[in-house]
């Protein structure tokens, strides 16, 4: 696996907050990194002090080997970035702020092709002040791509797009993905970084949580699993708890909760069920997601 | 410098699709030749030397341009697109900051030719105004003048904390040096004592210098016009180049 950033002792103070501690990673080449944590965990400044936006004030971070800080002319030109904070002039219009970026740029993509891509293509001649917000999103990140870069960034991608929004965009970016290109994404979407990236960084206060592979993240924690029946009319007395998957059952009324473990839970509980010619309605099984994960590994809530 | 071309040409364009920008650097003064030739004529006075009041505006009027583009429009662009994000993006880019002033500058002294054009045809066209210069010394003064307005602007925009400041920094500096100046109001009808202040107002000095050159004189006649806007120009891009800030 080829290493494309290298964040090493990555330290950056504001004033006297420290908004980054301590913080070493590695990125392979042709993988989506994810960095979540909530608000001011300190992504924002990771991802700048590897663009060569913001230069660290301790440790080191490699992009290509070289130091974005020190060069950053050349490596800008292999990397593509959608900022957090970020805006264009009110009356350029999308058509010439591909052009106008793309001219800053030695290798170019097609623009019209980025633009079909994004479904921006019939926006050409609309000003930037009249796209919505996920048209100014979507320009963005065809801004980061103009350049074919071999790195893409996107801080916040999906902030203040709809669920929908948000679905189309994460297709995007595993096709992005598939072209060979690494992405360096950070959210605080715990369901997005979950579904999203092959591996996914927590922070926490300027310090890494974990760092792994949402399963093995999820997985680690040897949480409960939960399925959640309806039963009209059951038994008193269940064919379940003999069941070595199962670990305790809740009660009350029609509506049953199994709780327990094993890759293969939700199997042996249906069959049993319908081996004792029980009638289920409603299975649904909930598994431990990030932000299980996030609440176990800080003891706080994500959402809070 | 990959990028100037584009840049430059996109700069012009944002500019003419700015119609209050557009309206000042090109309108506005034509509309006073309109005003002012209206009530005053072009007959010769002892007054401006033997000159009319429009022959001596055409240069006057350019100084206003330069004022405008200079204290108003480069404050207020630049600081709100520091505002608005639009140079952390730029920065984003391998374009190299120089790029992105010297396309500013190029916009900028267009947008001044231009709008001089357009005075000096109205000019022309009305009242035959007179010039008696090298176009090629007025010219290089006109880009030396622009590169002192623009960078007093410059430096409004490094050092207000916001837009909306740095409109007002630029409005307070700009609208008493346009009518203490000479560039709207020639200083030969105001009061002895606007005239003994209208000597500090950097304004006064580009006045002085267009008109000298217009009218034939030399660069040498204008020693104290250049010692004074060239000191400008150092100390004022110098510092706008040490506290200008991205983001």
């Amino acid at each position: 696996m080829t290493v494309v950033i290298e964040v090493v002792g990555l330290r950056k103070i504001y004033s006297d907050v420290v908004a980054v501690d301590d913080v070493s990673f590695e990125v392979r080449k042709g993988e989506i990194f994810g960095m979540v944590g909530p608000n001011g965990a300190g992504k924002t400044t990771t991802i700048e002090c590897i663009e060569g936006l913001r230069q660290p004030d301790n440790g080191r971070v490699n992009l290509f080997g070289v130091d974005p800080g020190q060069t950053r002319s050349a490596i800008a030109e292999r990397i593509g970035i959608q900022l957090q904070d970020s805006s264009l002039p009110t009356r350029i219009r999308v058509g010439e702020a591909m052009s106008l970026f793309g001219s800053f740029y030695a290798r170019q993509a097609d623009s019209g092709e980025l633009l079909e891509r994004l479904g921006l293509i019939e926006k050409r001649s609309a000003s930037f002040s009249n796209l919505s917000g996920g048209q100014k999103q979507r320009l963005f990140i065809a801004l980061a791509l103009i350049n074919q870069p071999e790195v893409v960034f996107f801080d916040e991608l999906t902030t203040g797009l709809d669920p929908q929004a948000r679905r189309a965009m994460w297709d995007l970016v595993r096709q992005i993905r598939d072209e060979g290109r690494t992405v360096f994404l950070t959210t605080h979407f715990m369901e997005e970084a979950e579904r999203l990236c092959d591996r996914v960084l927590i922070l926490d206060d300027g310090k890494i949580v974990a760092l792994d592979t949402p399963e093995a993240l999820i997985s680690s924690l040897e949480m409960e699993k939960r399925i959640v029946l309806t039963l009209p009319g059951a038994p008193e007395k269940l064919p379940l708890s003999d069941l070595p998957q199962v670990d305790r059952i809740e009660r009350s009324g029609d509506r049953i909760v199994v709780y327990g473990h094993g890759e293969r839970f939700a199997g042996p509980v249906i069959t049993a069920l319908e081996h004792a010619g029980i009638d289920f309605l409603d299975l649904r099984t909930e598994q431990p997601n990030l932000d299980d994960v996030f609440l176990a590994l800080t003891g706080r809530d994500m959402r809070e | 410098m990959r990028g100037l071309k584009q840049l430059t040409v996109m700069n012009f364009k944002l500019y003419l699709r700015e119609p209050i920008a557009t309206f000042f650097t090109l309108a506005f003064p034509p509309l006073l030749v309109l005003l002012f030739g209206a009530m005053y004529g072009n007959d010769p006075s002892q007054l401006y030397g033997g000159y009319g009041t429009m022959d001596i505006t055409m240069s006057a009027y350019t100084a206003l341009i330069l004022g405008t583009i200079g204290l108003l429009g480069v404050p207020i662009t630049t600081s709100g697109y520091r505002e608005q994000g639009v140079l952390r993006r730029f920065r984003a880019t391998p374009m190299r900051p120089l790029t992105y002033i010297v396309a500013d500058l190029l916009t900028n002294l267009v947008m001044t030719l231009l709008g001089m054009i357009i005075l000096i045809g109205v000019g022309w066209a009305l009242y035959k105004v007179r010039f008696e210069g090298q176009v090629l010394s007025v010219f290089v003064a006109v880009v030396f003048s622009g590169l002192t307005m623009f960078s007093i602007g410059y430096l409004i925009a490094s050092l207000a904390p916001g837009a909306r400041t740095a409109q007002v920094i630029g409005m307070v500096i700009f609208y008493p040096m346009m009518f203490l100046s000479g560039a709207s109001i020639p200083l030969e009808v105001m009061p002895e004592g606007v005239r003994r202040i209208a000597d500090f107002l950097p304004l006064t000095h580009v006045v002085t210098l267009l008109r000298g050159l217009w009218f034939g004189e030399g660069w040498g006649e204008h020693l104290t016009e250049v010692v004074v806007l060239g000191g400008i120009l150092v100390v004022g891009a110098g510092l706008a180049a040490r506290f200008f800030r991205w983001e």
